[in-house]
């Protein structure tokens, strides 16, 4: 097994091209609706954005990430899947430190976002979450108004400039896809809103600050068809400026919407590359086992 | 026959399975439970109520003088307060003892028989009959009257027989001028020359540092002068007053009512100890209503008379309302920073688990404990403490040094800490885990997390606290007998004089009131009605200040709310 991690883990053929074309002679059972248009995602990005190296980690005495190695893309959108329990959302919370909050954790190896480590002692972990914004599985509006849940990060940087303030609200809103169905009640409740409109709005809330990652907890799974639809749409449009990753339980979702997918398996990486190749023509057995709904 | 059993059979196991004696058992329990509550708050709304109801004066002719346990007395007038059944106590075995029913009246005019009730067997009734012009009189001092109004006697000369037509008018303008009269007096004597003292009272002090100082300088001595010079204009203010106040009081004494008991005494008081005074007899469904909405409004707003027996319970009210609001705002901050690092920031472990056991063992000392704890350390150390620093000119005589309103409070916070230390822990583990890593999430750090979304949604959790500790300190006595509360406060804990807030002084609490009332009167069987009213006003506090919180929490909760869905 540990062969099979190390050898999946070093492929880093990441080739944008190879996208483009992979989709023309997709599964039926797999609809894609990304890139109409035919222009292929920027060629500009860093591929080396986010490094994984060596990353193993433990809940006191188990470990659960098993000497991970990984690089993800710049404004791309990377998928994590794989059955419940793979690992796949502690690596997730792990870029930008959620799990310190539980108590006998440890890590070995490194995680490294734009050239800096996320474990630099020099570095506030505060700081860090800023450049991280994060939506989580369960939408978790505070119980303020839906304006200030969207400043909440801007009120907690001690930034309170009217102006300021009233700009971030609708810029995130409008990011979020959300501003018009909202914009003549920003001071009613969040919990006013209906479901989907509430992720949507933990989603404005976690680009208020222009955080540079987006990492989001299997954001759809208690969404119906509608809503879901919506926020794809959305993280679709978001990919343009921020770097995305995203857990995901939905093969179809994954497909639809990420540019790459990695797939964990009882800690370790087993397969990592472009979407396309991960559900056409994996390479390993168990990433086809998977995909192709035979287990997990 | 087989085939009844099986569905026999199959219908126990149904009603097994269903758990339906379990059910019926614990509605059993619920229901004694709402009972008991039910029956013991109505036997005091009632109780408490009625004291304020004028009932009927029912006159009653007994067989012989011998007759009442008012000896010498044959007719009798009075409230009947019921009946029992008794059996006569013989020592002979050989005969059989008779039971009999006896009476007990209500009879007043303690001042002549000596007593508030009397007891008769019923057997020995020859008549009863409701006389109209029957008179209970609320006096100053030995209670009720029950008399038969014969005249009135003016203090020009003239004289109005009860027969006449004016008789009634002018008894009752008369009354309510004395009743004017009265409060003016006792604004005099509490607001105007309270004030005079409060001031003597600083300069005597002064007065007495200088005066042990010994040595003055020049400026000290002119400071001397000038005091004395106060001390002289105070002094010829209160003459002033005091002069008033006599002048009122022999107003007072001017008109006197002459009466006849049932019984057939004379007697006569002067108007000015007459504070009410009805014909029961009388008086139709909404004349009584009136009577009673006036006597309860002089009972929540009046001052107690005669040893707490008489008159209201406004200075209880007060004390026990301005001493539960100190321990809310003393009791709140600890309780909740308290817990905020218990659950928040302690590191999870043996010693935070054996600092919780003992939160919660500290609920279970009895409250007497407290109270001892809180005369040695609030009331000697610290009291002492303070008097040394800032009132020494006072001492010997205590300022802080002696109980007090500001010791009781917090002698009943340290009471209730545990009860919100428990309740807020529980409402702050109850935040989701969701809202606190959405804020994490954001960039906040865990005191902002805490500060902006976790206590503010723990709020109602943290006031369900305040509630708990709001209705067990307002109901607490045992403790406050030693920090502070007395039978009869000269003053209330706030009032006009600088710096309005008085909280080294000692106050009146309701609780005790019920205890003082109740088992430490000269009359206590008289005072019952008291106590049932007290208690009911009491209770009726308690439930007004936890509905305030719980109306407040209602609020939060609601705006904090999911409406969604």
């Amino acid at each position: 097994m540990r062969a099979a991690v190390e050898m999946e883990s070093g492929m880093e053929n990441i080739d944008d091209n190879n996208l483009q074309n992979g989709k023309q002679n997709s599964k039926p059972s797999i609809q894609v609706v990304r890139d109409h248009d035919g222009q292929h995602p920027e060629l500009s990005t860093n591929s080396d954005y986010i490094q994984v190296q060596n990353y193993s980690f433990y809940y006191g005495d188990t470990q659960v990430l098993f000497d991970l190695n990984m690089k993800i893309a710049e404004r791309q959108i990377t998928a994590f899947i794989g059955p419940s329990g793979c690992g796949k959302s502690t690596l997730l919370r792990n870029f930008n430190r959620m799990n310190d909050l539980i108590d006998g954790v440890r890590h070995s190896g490194d995680i490294v976002v734009n050239g800096q480590s996320v474990y630099d002692p020099l570095l506030e972990v505060i700081s860090l979450r800023k450049r991280i914004g994060m939506v989580f599985q369960k939408s978790n509006p505070f119980p303020k108004s839906i304006y200030e849940n969207v400043i909440f990060s801007l009120r907690m940087a001690g930034r309170a400039k009217k102006s300021e303030l009233d700009e971030t609200v609708e810029r995130s809103l409008k990011a979020a896809a959300l501003w018009d169905e909202v914009k003549d009640r920003l001071h009613e409740s969040a919990f006013s809103l209906s479901g989907g409109q509430m992720q949507r709005l933990c989603i404005a809330r976690a680009i208020a600050n222009r955080p540079e990652i987006i990492l989001m907890d299997e954001p759809c799974s208690a969404l119906d068809p509608v809503a879901t639809g919506k926020i794809e749409e959305l993280v679709h449009e978001l990919k343009s400026e921020y770097t995305i990753i995203i857990v995901t339980h939905n093969m179809q979702q994954a497909a639809r919407l990420s540019d790459y997918t990695a797939f964990f398996y009882l800690g370790k990486l087993i397969e990592y590359s472009d979407t396309e190749k991960i559900f056409m023509n994996p390479e390993n057995k168990q990433t086809e086992d998977y995909v192709s709904g035979r287990f997990g | 026959m087989s085939q009844v059993k099986e569905r026999e059979n199959k219908k126990n196991q149904v009603y097994r399975e269903k758990g339906e004696p379990f059910v019926w058992f614990a509605a059993m329990g619920l229901t004694v439970g709402l009972l008991m509550v039910c029956f013991l708050f109505g036997l005091i709304a009632f109780n408490g109520t009625v004291v304020f109801w004028p009932s009927t004066i029912v006159e009653v002719e007994l067989e012989d003088q011998q007759s009442s346990s008012i000896k010498g007395q044959a007719t009798i007038a009075g409230v009947a307060e019921g009946v029992r059944t008794r059996t006569e106590r013989v020592l002979d075995d050989s005969i059989v003892p008779q039971t009999y029913l006896e009476e007990r009246f209500f009879v007043g005019n303690r001042d002549v028989y000596g007593q508030s009730f009397t007891h008769f067997r019923t057997s020995k009734v020859v008549s009863r009959k409701t006389p109209k012009e029957i008179m209970l009189i609320e006096r100053g001092e030995w209670g009720d009257a029950l008399v038969y109004p014969e005249k009135l006697q003016l203090g020009s000369g003239q004289t109005i027989q009860a027969k006449t037509q004016d008789f009634l008018g002018t008894l009752g303008r008369l009354v309510v001028e004395v009743k004017d009269r009265r409060e003016q007096i006792a604004n005099i004597d509490r607001h105007q020359i309270g004030r005079i003292n409060f001031k003597m009272r600083d300069i005597e002090l002064s007065l007495r540092y200088f005066e042990q100082k010994g040595n003055l300088s020049h400026n000290e001595q002119e400071t001397v002068l000038d005091l004395k010079n106060h001390r002289k204009e105070l002094e010829q203010q209160y003459q002033i007053l005091e002069t008033e106040a006599n002048q009122l009081r022999e107003l007072q004494s001017l008109n006197r009512l002459y009466y006849r008991l049932p019984s057939g005494e004379q007697g006569s008081i002067s108007l000015g100890d007459v504070y009410r005074f009805t014909l029961p007899n009388q008086l139709s469904f909404f004349q009584k209503v009136g009577v009673f909405l006036s006597e309860f409004k002089d009972f929540i707003f009046g001052y107690p008379r005669e040893a707490n027996t008489e008159g209201g319970i406004y200075p209880a009210i007060f004390g026990t309302f301005v001493m539960t609001l100190i321990m809310s705002i003393a009791v709140m901050p600890f309780g909740v920073i308290a817990a905020v690092y218990l659950r928040e920031y302690a590191k999870q472990g043996p010693l935070v688990r054996a600092v919780r056991i003992s939160v919660n063992n500290l609920a279970g000392v009895p409250s007497i404990v407290f109270g001892v704890f809180g005369l040695g350390f609030f009331v000697y150390l610290l009291g002492g403490t303070i008097d040394q620093i800032f009132y020494s000119k006072a001492l010997p005589s205590p300022t802080f040094g002696a109980g007090g309103i500001l010791w009781a409070g917090l002698t009943l916070a340290l009471l209730n800490v545990p009860v919100v230390i428990v309740a807020t822990e529980e409402a702050l583990s109850a935040v989701s885990r969701g809202v606190r890593e959405g804020a994490l999430a954001c960039g906040a750090s865990k005191w902002q997390t805490i500060q902006s979304l976790v206590l503010p949604a723990s709020l109602p959790g943290i006031l369900t606290g305040l509630v708990l500790a709001m209705a067990r300190g307002a109901g607490e006595v045992a403790p406050l007998m030693l920090v502070g509360v007395v039978a009869l406060a000269p003053n209330l804990p706030i009032d006009g004089n600088f710096p309005f807030i008085h909280l080294e002084r000692s106050f009146m609490h309701l609780g005790f009131h019920i205890y003082d009332v109740g088992f430490q009167s000269p009359d206590s069987e008289a005072a019952i009605p008291m106590v049932f009213a007290t208690t009911l006003v009491l209770i009726a506090l308690i439930i007004v200040l936890n509905l305030s919180a719980i109306l407040l929490r209602n609020h939060i909760r609601k705006k904090n709310q999911a409406s969604a869905f």
